[in-house]
C-alpha cells in the first residue's frame, strides 16, 4: 500500500519517547538512586553494590517486561482487531486470558480438591506460568480445531467469548470450595505484575515473544488485504485459511505467554491499537504494526511508574493502572478526533 | 460469427450450479454454455431468485459447480491456485469493504497485492499501473481522499479502479449499479464499456438495468426458467428472449424501446 505522508519524524518522536521512558522507569523506585549512579552501574564501576543488584536484577528486567507486555499486548490486539473487523476485540477474544485464569485457578484452588501431595510440587514460581500457559494453549488449541472447520470467521468470535464463559463459571465453582488463602493468592495474580520476573524467566518469555513477533511481521500483507473484508482478500489470491491460522497462533503466542509471566494485563491489548490509529490515521498495518509495538512499550513503562508510587514503599496493581490511566486517553482521543479510525 | 478469431477468456461446458448437500443436490441452471471472448461487456441478467448470484459465485470459484466445466484461457478453473486466479480474474462484490479508514489510492493499490512481495512494497511498474488506472476511471482528484468522504457512485468508480489494477484477463461486478442514481448507472455501465473497449479486458456484470444493459453490452447472457441463453442484444430481442423474462401480468416487453412498460 501507498501511504500518504512519511511517518519518519513521528516515528523518531516516538522512539526517543519510549527511551526516555525507559529510562525514567529505571530511575524510580522505593529507594531512590541517582541518575548518574545508574548509568554507572551499567558498565559495572558503581560501588553500592546493593544498588547494582537493585537496577540489574529487579529494574531492568522489569522495564525490559514492560515494553514486551505492552508492544505484544498491543500488537495482538492489533491482529485480531483487523482479523474480526470488530474494534472491540482484543488479544482476549480467543479466551487465551480465561483459560490461563483456570489454568492457575486449578493450580492454587485446586490443590486443596486434588489432596495435599500435589500442593507441595504445584506451588512454585515455574508452575504457575506452565499451568497458565497450558490453560491457554488448550483454550487456543480448542479455538483453532474450531476455526478449522467454521468458515464464518465471527463464528470464532464467538466460540472464544463462549470459552471464556465456561472457564469463568469453572473458576467461580473452583473458588467457592477454596480457601480465603487460595483465593487471596489467586486474586493476587490477578492484580498482574511485572516485576516478578528473572533473568532467566525473561530469556524464555522473549524467545516466545520474538516468535511470535516474527509471525506479525509477516502477516502484514495479508493484514492489510484482510481490511477490504474477506472475500475479496480471497479474490486477491489470500489464502484465508492459512491467514487466520498465522494471526491466531502469533496472537496466542505473544498474549498467552505473557498473560502467563505477568498475569491478566486488562485494556492495553484493546485499547492501543485505537490509540495509534488516531495518532496516525491511517490503516496501513506496515506503518500501524511498529506504532503499535512503539505506544505499547511508551504506555506500558508509564503506567508501571505511576504503579510504583515513586519514593513510596507500596505498588499499586498494574492491571488496575492500566485501566485507569487508558481508558480516559482513549475516551479523550475519540471526542477530540469526533470519529472513530477504524 | 464475427468474433470467432478473439480469443476466449471464459467458456463454460454444460455447467450446472447450485447447492450440494450430503442428502441432496439444489440444482439452481443447468446446461449453461456461454463463451466470453476478450474485450466484450457482457451483462447477466435475469429475475430476483433465477440464480445470477449464484452463478457468479460458482465462475469465480466461491462455491464449487455441481457438473459441468469452466475454462479460464482453456484452462480448467478448479486446476487454478488462487493466487494464479487472481492474476486472471479480479471481482466488484456488492458487499461493503470492512474498513473505509483508507485512502482512495491505498484502496486502489490493493489491487497489485498478487503482484508485490512478502510486505506489500509497490514497485516502479506497479505505481505506473495505479496511475493509469486512476486516470482511466477518471477518479484522480480523489486520490487523497479517505473512502468514508466518497459518494456511492464515487466509491464504485474506486472499486473499479481497485479492480482494473489487479490487471486481469476478465472482471466480474456484481450488480454494480445497485443503490445509484439513474445518472450514475448509466455513468458506471458507459465507463464499463469504455474499459472493455479499451483495455481489451472482458467484463462481465450482473445488473437489473436491463435496457442500459441491452444499449450498451456486446452480449448478454440471460437467465429464463426456460434456461440460460447468451447472444447480443438484437438477437436476443429478434427471438423473443425477454418476453420470458417475467410473469406477464404486470410489465411487457417492447422491442421498439428494448425496454419493459408497465400493462396499463
Amino acid at each position: 500500500m501507498e501511504t500518504n505522508k512519511s511517518y519518519k519524524t513521528t516515528f523518531i518522536v516516538l522512539v526517543l519517547v519510549t527511551l526516555a521512558c525507559f529510562f525514567i522507569n529505571i530511575s524510580l523506585g522505593s529507594i531512590s538512586i541517582p541518575n548518574s549512579e545508574i548509568l554507572k552501574s551499567f558498565f559495572g564501576s558503581i560501588n553500592n553494590r546493593s544498588w547494582q543488584h537493585i537496577i540489574l536484577d529487579y529494574r531492568l528486567p522489569k522495564a525490559f517486561t514492560a515494553i514486551i507486555v505492552g508492544s505484544g499486548l498491543g500488537i495482538s490486539g492489533l491482529m485480531m482487531q483487523t482479523l474480526f473487523r470488530n474494534p472491540l476485540a482484543g488479544p482476549f477474544v480467543l479466551g487465551i486470558t480465561s483459560g490461563a485464569s483456570l489454568g492457575v485457578a486449578l493450580t492454587i484452588m485446586g490443590a486443596s480438591i486434588f489432596g495435599g501431595v500435589l500442593t507441595a510440587i504445584l506451588i512454585s514460581k515455574w508452575s504457575i506460568v506452565i499451568a497458565a500457559s497450558l490453560g491457554s494453549f488448550l483454550v487456543l488449541l480448542a479455538v483453532v480445531i474450531v476455526s478449522t472447520r467454521v468458515r464464518d470467521t465471527m463464528a470464532i468470535l464467538i466460540i472464544g467469548l463462549m470459552f471464556g464463559s465456561i472457564t469463568a463459571a469453572v473458576v467461580s465453582v473452583l473458588s467457592y470450595f477454596s480457601s480465603a488463602e487460595e483465593l487471596q493468592q489467586y486474586i493476587f495474580w490477578g492484580f498482574g505484575s511485572l516485576g516478578n520476573l528473572t533473568w532467566e524467566e525473561l530469556l524464555v518469555l522473549f524467545i516466545i515473544y520474538l516468535t511470535g513477533i516474527f509471525i506479525s511481521l509477516s502477516s502484514i500483507k495479508a493484514l492489510n488485504t484482510l481490511l477490504l473484508g474477506e472475500n475479496y482478500a480471497k479474490s486477491l489470491g489470500l489464502n484465508i485459511k492459512k491467514s487466520r491460522l498465522l494471526l491466531i497462533i502469533s496472537t496466542s503466542l505473544l498474549a498467552g505467554t505473557i498473560t502467563a509471566f505477568v498475569g491478566p494485563i486488562a485494556f492495553v491489548g484493546l485499547a492501543i491499537p485505537h490509540m495509534t490509529r488516531q495518532i496516525f490515521s491511517t490503516s496501513n498495518h506496515k506503518i500501524l504494526l511498529p506504532a503499535v509495538f512503539l505506544l505499547g512499550a511508551i504506555v506500558m513503562l508509564l503506567c508501571d511508574c505511576i504503579a510504583q508510587l515513586p519514593t513510596s514503599d507500596y505498588t499499586l496493581p498494574i492491571n488496575a493502572i492500566t485501566s485507569l490511566i487508558g481508558a480516559p486517553v482513549v475516551i479523550w482521543l475519540l471526542v477530540r478526533k469526533r470519529r472513530m479510525m477504524f | 460469427m464475427k468474433k470467432d478469431n478473439q480469443h476466449i477468456i471464459l467458456k463454460t461446458e454444460n455447467l450446472s450450479i447450485g447447492y450440494a448437500s450430503k442428502k441432496s443436490k439444489t440444482i439452481v441452471a443447468s446446461n449453461i454454455n456461454i463463451e466470453l471472448h476478450q474485450g466484450e461487456l457482457v451483462g447477466l441478467i435475469g429475475g430476483n431468485g433465477i440464480g445470477k448470484s449464484t452463478l457468479l459465485r460458482t465462475l469465480t470459484k466461491v462455491q464449487n459447480q455441481l457438473d459441468g466445466t469452466i475454462y479460464i484461457n482453456n484452462k480448467d478453473i478448479s486446476k487454478y491456485a488462487s493466487i494464479d486466479l487472481a492474476k486472471v480474474m479480479s471481482l466488484v462484490l456488492t458487499e461493503l469493504i470492512s474498513s473505509k479508514n483508507l485512502l482512495v489510492k491505498e484502496l486502489v493499490a490493493l489491487g497489485r497485492q498478487p503482484y508485490t512481495n512478502w510486505v506489500g512494497n509497490l514497485s516502479e511498474h506497479d505505481k505506473i499501473i495505479i496511475k493509469k488506472v486512476l486516470k482511466q476511471t477518471n477518479i484522480q482528484d480523489l486520490k487523497d481522499k479517505n473512502c468514508f468522504e466518497l459518494s456511492d457512485g464515487q466509491l464504485q468508480k474506486v472499486m473499479i479502479a481497485r479492480a482494473l489494477a489487479q490487471d486481469t484477463d476478465i472482471i466480474i461486478l456484481d450488480e454494480p449499479t445497485t443503490h445509484l442514481d439513474m445518472y450514475h448507472k448509466a455513468y458506471v455501465l458507459k465507463l464499463l464499456q469504455k474499459l472493455a473497449k479499451k483495455t481489451n479486458k472482458t467484463i462481465l456484470f450482473s445488473s437489473h438495468e436491463i435496457d442500459l444493459a441491452i444499449q450498451l453490452c456486446d452480449k448478454l447472457v440471460v437467465m429464463t426458467d426456460n434456461g440460460v441463453v447468451s447472444d447480443t442484444p438484437c438477437n436476443l430481442i429478434e427471438q423473443g428472449t425477454f418476453d420470458a423474462l417475467f410473469p406477464k401480468d404486470l410489465i411487457v416487453f417492447y422491442e421498439k424501446t428494448g425496454s419493459f412498460r408497465v400493462k396499463k
